[in-house]
């Protein structure tokens, strides 16, 4: 039986500072896969790098080295081609063996167990890191298989469950708010008032969704000119917010003020200059820096930290009710493979093939011996015979190969090849 | 016999518009892209078809078949389909399908329902500024009728933001803006429209009873429903009256048409009474 082996390390088990230390390049990644190719005591394998995450999934061979499932081997790998000592990251990964990997792989891509659950991006990268092994050529049946069966169970998920569906992070809900409010965000300018952290990741959310402008008013002027250098924006005098409100549509918030930046009647004075254009308040600042009277103006929203905390809370435990379903796929899965791979051992190969010569040679065999009458007892006890001789000569030498398992030869490609020279797998579910 | 072909149509047609209506409600729980094709499919069918009907019952009578409420009723189903196609192709706001189909079958239902009054026409309801009148008023009026569905949509979608609890139409319903805008091209569409419809209407009373206004119910309340639409209008260009107000507004004029096309004749009487009985 082969073994199926995960090493990995995850936003899970490792800190950034690590991650960014492990994280592979492209060049990187076809170095170890060329490792892997070079590796005789591995068949088949492939690695998988992002920000998050970095795993070698690979399938060892039945050598006869002492380090037989080469972990050790990939460890010492990593360890020297990040020139990392492997007790500074031996404590930070995991090892999955067999049932256990094949299930992570799947939670992996269907993006069950990235940082932002239900992200869509995770499969495009672990399909681009199959093709890139598949290039190199260290991918074999198994994988192969693998592989083609995580692609699916990754669409049945995002297909059939809402888990990619709801926003559950602040920013993000903050965003998807800005897109039911707005037709086109790249039409649209932002304001930020304050330069705090939390302010600024804000924007770099809205920028990778490319707004028209960014303006950036803050206390004191040499910050804000600062912070609009950075995303390329204009600053604007603390004094200036309130007409500087005529020209933009989205308003973040987050100075350490006390009292209200932009009140009611600030905002009302505003509206008619600018048309009833719609404005979006997003007002991150404890306490509060928008009056929340704004509100009640129309065409004007107003989301204070609670507000976008309580849209998160609703989409997580709504996600949560999904997840039990995605992992209920990622289950059945799990066992349509494990019968593959249990199927693709020697003995139950040899066994479907002469079950399969039985039945024809019987059916045969009766179907003519139905239209000879004549023929006596022992006649057709004889006929019947020699069928059942012709066909256990025919598949003796096919089955003396499969039993004859070389220490150089890829079992696992034999049987595949076996099983559909006779057609013998059952149909597999097709998600 | 022949009589009745025309007939089997509209029943065709009404088929076909339930189906989609049926396709459409499915779309906005699943949403799923198919179904919201097939009821597309549905509706285009339906129309063509209709269509097909009305061309048939046009050509039986010697004009368009507006006698009887039934008629008017399917007349206003077929304008309606056919607007409706025209802002989907146009926007696909795919979501607005639910509003219109919906709307188009009651029209379809109960003008099949309704008893078949036997009026003989009236041969001064013709003439090039006769059927430039009930083509352009019926075409107007679905196109408003789509404006107040938009702004419904506007309506659903502005107080599950307004009131922070993004619900059942945050995810299904595209952005405010859009919705408004949608709205909008619509308001503007239908009340051109409206306006010319009502303009051949004046022209074509001059020529049939001598002058252009006669104090009839019923153009008392267009014009009145036609006021509505343009102060919303001079109030979105001048004052900048848009998102709630404008979606408001445009579902009480569609009221006050509703009133105007149905109401009137019933509780008030006046000379257009024939259409609607």
């Amino acid at each position: 039986m082969p073994k199926i082996i995960l090493i990995g390390a995850s936003h899970k088990t490792a800190p950034v500072e690590l991650r960014e230390k492990l994280a592979f390049s492209q060049e990187e990644i076809e170095t170890a896969l060329e490792f892997i190719k070079q590796d005789s005591g591995i068949k088949e394998g492939l690695v998988f790098s992002t920000c998050n995450r970095l795993e070698f999934l690979y399938i060892p061979g039945n050598g006869v080295l002492e380090d037989k499932d080469r972990i050790d081997a990939v460890m010492q790998f990593i360890s020297k081609l990040k020139k990392l000592p492997v007790s500074e990251f031996k404590s930070s990964l995991y090892i999955h063996r067999d049932d256990d990997a094949v299930r992570h792989l799947f939670c992996v891509a269907a993006s069950l167990d990235s940082m932002v659950v239900g992200e869509p991006q995770i499969l495009g990268q672990v399909k681009k890191a199959y093709k890139t092994a598949a290039r190199v050529g260290v991918t074999g049946v198994l994988l192969n298989r693998l592989m083609h069966k995580s692609f699916s169970v990754a669409k049945r998920v995002r297909k059939q469950t809402g888990i990619g569906d709801n926003a559950v992070s602040i920013s993000y809900a903050a965003i998807e708010l800005a897109h039911k409010i707005f037709a086109d965000l790249a039409t649209k300018s932002v304001m930020l008032i304050g330069a705090g952290e939390m302010a600024e990741l804000a924007v770099e959310h809205l920028m990778t969704h490319q707004v028209k402008d960014i303006v950036v008013v803050n206390r004191t002027f040499k910050n804000a000119l600062e912070l609009a250098r950075k995303f390329n924006g204009q600053a604007v005098q603390y004094e200036e917010r309130e007409s500087a409100l005529a020209d933009v549509d989205i308003i973040i918030s987050s100075t350490g003020a006390t009292d209200y930046v932009l009140t009611r009647d600030q905002v009302k004075g505003i509206m008619k200059k600018r048309q009833n254009n719609t404005l979006f308040f997003i007002d991150i600042a404890v306490p509060r820096d928008i009056d929340p009277r704004i509100n009640k103006i129309s065409n004007a929203y107003v989301y204070d930290i609670d507000d976008l905390r309580n849209i998160v809370e609703t989409n997580m435990s709504r996600r949560e009710q999904e997840t039990v379903r995605a992992q209920r796929f990622v289950e059945e899965a799990l066992l349509a493979f494990r019968r593959w791979l249990d199927e693709l051992a020697v003995v139950p190969t040899i066994k479907a093939i002469n079950r399969k010569m039985t039945d024809i040679v019987n059916l045969e065999c009766e179907k003519t011996l139905a239209g000879l009458p004549h023929l006596s007892k022992d006649d057709t006890e004889s006929i019947r015979r020699m069928t059942r001789a012709i066909a256990s000569r025919a598949i003796h030498d096919p089955i003396l190969f499969l039993r004859n398992t070389g220490d150089h030869r890829d079992d696992s490609f034999y049987l595949n090849v076996a099983r559909q020279l006779f057609n013998l797998d059952i149909p597999d579910h097709n998600y | 016999m022949s009589m009745n072909i025309p007939f089997i149509l509209l029943q065709c047609a009404t088929f076909f518009y339930l189906i989609s209506t049926a396709g459409y409600f499915c779309y906005l729980f699943y949403q799923k892209d198919r179904i919201q094709q097939t009821a597309l499919g549905a509706v285009g069918i339906g129309a063509v078809v209709h269509l097909f009907a009305i061309v048939l019952q046009s050509a039986a009578l010697g004009g368009l078949p507006i006698y009887t409420l039934g008629q008017s009723l399917s007349m206003a189903g077929l304008s309606l389909a056919a607007m409706f196609l025209y802002v989907q192709y146009r926007f696909h706001l795919k979501i607005l399908g639910v509003y219109a189909t919906a709307m188009i079958t009651v029209l379809m239902l109960a003008s099949i329902f309704l008893p078949e009054a036997t009026q003989a026409p009236d041969k001064i309801y013709k003439g090039i500024f006769f059927f430039g009148h009930i083509i352009l008023i019926f075409t107007g009026e679905s196109m408003l009728a789509l404006a107040c569905g938009a702004g419904i949509l506007y309506l659903l979608q502005e107080q599950g933001i307004k009131g922070k609890s993004p619900g059942f139409f945050f995810k299904r319903l595209p952005s405010l803006d859009f919705l408004d805008a949608v709205s909008y091209t619509c308001i503007t569409t239908g009340f051109a429209l409206l306006t010319f419809g009502l303009v051949t209407g004046f022209i074509y009373a001059r020529s049939v009873w001598g002058s252009f206004w006669r104090w009839d119910v019923k153009e008392v309340f267009s014009l009145g429903a036609w006021l509505v639409y343009a102060v919303l209008l001079h109030l979105r260009l001048y004052s900048g009256w848009r998102g709630r107000n404008s979606a408001i507004m445009s579902v009480i004029g569609f009221i006050i048409l509703i009133f105007t096309f149905l109401g009137v004749n019933s509780f008030l009487g006046g000379h257009h009474q024939g259409f609607t009985q």
